[in-house]
């Protein structure tokens, strides 16, 4: 059978499509669950079989952002006038709302390790993956080696001497600590990934830069960077990811101040009972920014995934 | 617009030597080609001039003044890259005022200019584009435009029209020569092509290996190669070396060539040993009566002319006679060789032995 380079006939792309949409569910799912249990009530979320239609609450969401107490009997049957929706909604359960949760707390920790730590890796993996493209550097290929070997073992390996050394320099449980740890280990990544798409840019481009009366740094951030900001993007999105989902070094180095929402989140099982809707909906708010990061950067995650496969 | 003058440079690339001391001025308002096959060091020469390089030694004077060791952006001089370089996240407006931006000047001037130029080159109704989809001659209009916008001291060109088509390189090498004419500003010109050099080129300068081979004005290099280099790089076809022992005499007009006298420009010096006579193509007549004889092994005919090669004792010899001459192949006939065209070389060194006709414009750079 000869290939043909036309147009796919209807019925492959009948084939093809039910194939990528059936693929999309079957990932898709455990995430729409997870957001469905956000707002189921408690016992629908254990129910078995599964609900899949329910009534909505919004109870998990409150679970997880108030700190709760039960109410003694003759204090819930009190007549109080102008509760707020949300105290209502607990007083049902017989409890009553005495403060915030720690989860925007440990949110916030999340978002600032995880946009500090994705910041620091791409300046300065942007800086060195320059350097290493335009510049003679001595052992270039040795030194890229070993950068890119740092990443070679999982992170977690070195827990242990990294939690000793933290604690001796005080980093234990700071944001500074954190932003730190990420930073080292996303920075190979942005280096290797960044070096390859400033490779792909011709040095010409520089050059004439220089010649129109610009000096290095001018070409670089007005010239080059524009043309490699694809690439830092998708590489962004890959530390982000990376730095907003660890978990396994947050358990081990924070315990409260910094401590991140991964860490956090099978904490709230164990309040009161299992419950599951707080957990879902703290799932599903930890997931939000991460989405959004990557839906504003998709076309340049798509356009940089697939860099230098194309005809420049 | 400025002369331009290389004192010795020279460039190292580690152990590599790529140019080896060159040294050669270049004329205010001057359409100057550095021609060589690639690998010549003709790219490294313009890149040191420019400054993209530093040069390992020597001197590199703009107007007299000592750029050798100074950044491009403070050299005042415009590059035009053989792949264009135009900055792909810009327009072809932006593109061309990028050079006036540096340089601070106020918006409103840059619009005019910008019109000026885009009027010059013809590129008015392009201007808002992309220049991703520009056709190879607008985005050599573009680069160009880039170029002359700011009125640099110098213009540099990397093979500006290598990237183009056959058809559209020779509209575009007369639309440069034309654009030089009407600017006059210094230029100076890296190609390979020796057709090219010699169409445009006020002035050419012949590398090869890092090494300046000649330098001087088209007809001189083609007519007065000073090096077998030259002489075989120079020319379609090349000129013919006849490679013989023999001994020529300061003031001799003829040398013994195998046994046949052949008459040449009088020598201006002695040697003895391996040499080899060059002639033009055109130079060589067909006479039934002289001694040297050759045998037609090959005849191509070009339109205008024809070209025959014949197989003589002194290796196969090539000759362009009118396309009407009819020549059988393993036909034996007698070469005669105009006289005052001729240039004996040095075979083993390579130089061109002075005579009285090429003493005058012999440049060894």
């Amino acid at each position: 059978m000869s290939y043909s380079v036309t147009e796919p006939s209807s019925r492959q792309k009948w084939v093809s499509g039910t194939l990528v949409i059936a693929y999309a569910l079957i990932t898709m799912l455990p995430l729409l669950w997870i957001i469905a249990t956000g707002f189921k009530s408690s016992s629908d979320s254990i129910a078995y079989p599964p609900k899949v239609v329910f009534e909505p609450t919004v109870e998990g969401y409150v679970n997880v952002f108030t700190a709760q107490t039960r109410l003694s009997g003759e204090k819930l049957n009190e007549p109080v006038d102008d509760l707020p929706w949300y105290e209502q909604l607990v007083r049902e359960k017989g409890n009553t709302i005495v403060g915030q949760s720690r989860f925007s707390e440990r949110f916030m920790n999340s978002v600032i390790i995880g946009f500090g730590s994705t910041f620091f890796a791409i300046v300065l993996g942007t800086a060195a993956a320059y350097a290493f493209s335009r510049f003679k550097v001595p052992l270039k290929d040795d030194l890229l080696f070993f950068i890119l070997s740092t990443r070679m073992m999982p992170p977690i390996a070195v827990a242990i001497p990294i939690f000793l050394m933290f604690r001796n320099l005080g980093l234990n449980d700071t944001h500074a600590g954190m932003i730190l740890l990420y930073t080292a280990i996303n920075l190979s990544l942005a280096v290797w990934l960044i070096n390859g798409f400033i490779d792909e840019i011709p040095i010409e481009y520089e050059e004439a830069a220089l010649i129109d009366g610009y000096t290095r740094f001018q070409a670089f951030y007005k010239v080059v960077l524009p043309q490699a900001a694809t690439g830092i993007a998708s590489t962004a999105i890959f530390c982000l990811i990376f730095a907003w989902n660890e978990y396994a070094l947050a358990v081990l180095l924070t315990s409260g101040t910094a401590q991140t929402a991964p860490p956090f989140i099978p904490t709230i099982i164990g309040v009161g009972g299992q419950d599951w809707p707080a957990v879902a909906a703290a799932a599903t708010i930890f997931l939000v920014p991460v989405m959004v990061f990557t839906i504003l950067l998709r076309k340049h995650l798509l356009s940089g995934i697939t860099f230098g496969a194309v005809r420049k | 617009m400025a002369q331009i003058k290389i004192n010795n440079l020279r460039k190292d690339f580690g152990s590599f030597n790529a140019v080896k001391s060159s040294t050669f001025t270049i004329e205010d308002g001057e359409f100057f080609m550095l021609l060589g096959p690639s690998g010549c060091g003709k790219t490294t020469t313009l890149r040191m001039m420019a400054g993209l390089e530093l040069p390992s030694s020597g001197e590199i004077l703009i107007d007299g003044v000592d750029v050798s060791m100074k950044p491009a952006s403070q050299r005042d001089i415009a590059f035009v890259f053989q792949m264009f370089a135009l900055y792909p996240h810009m327009n072809v407006r932006n593109n061309i005022s990028y050079p006036l931006k540096s340089q601070g000047m106020p918006r409103k001037q840059i619009a005019i200019k910008v019109a000026e130029i885009a009027d010059v080159l013809g590129i008015n109704d392009i201007l808002d584009k992309p220049v991703g989809g520009l056709s190879g001659g607008d985005r050599q209009r573009v680069a160009l435009g880039r170029a002359i916008v700011r009125d640099p001291k110098a213009f540099f060109m990397d093979e500006p029209l290598g990237a183009l088509d056959a058809e559209f390189r020779e509209h575009m090498s007369e639309e440069l020569r034309a654009l030089h004419d009407r600017l006059n500003a210094t230029t100076v010109y890296v190609t390979h092509d020796q057709l090219e050099a010699m169409q445009m080129g006020d002035k050419i300068v012949v590398m090869n290996h890092g090494v300046v081979e000649q330098f001087g004005v088209p007809q001189q290099i083609y007519d007065w190669p000073a090096t077998k280099f030259v002489a075989q790089f120079i020319g379609s076809p090349a000129m013919n070396l006849l490679d013989f022992n023999g001994k020529i005499e300061a003031g001799a007009s003829s040398t013994d060539m195998n046994g046949i006298s052949v008459k040449i420009p009088t020598s201006r010096e002695t040697l003895q040993g391996n040499l080899s006579l060059g002639v033009r193509p055109e130079h060589v007549h067909f006479s039934d009566s002289a001694p040297f004889r050759g045998r037609v092994v090959a005849s191509e005919y070009l339109g205008t002319t024809r070209i025959v090669t014949l197989a003589t004792p002194q290796g196969d010899i090539k000759v362009r006679t009118s396309s009407s001459t009819h020549m059988d192949i393993d036909e034996t006939i007698g070469l005669e060789f105009d006289a005052r065209t001729l240039t004996v070389f040095d075979a083993d060194r390579g130089h061109a032995l002075l005579s009285e006709a090429n003493e005058g414009v012999l440049n060894r750079g």
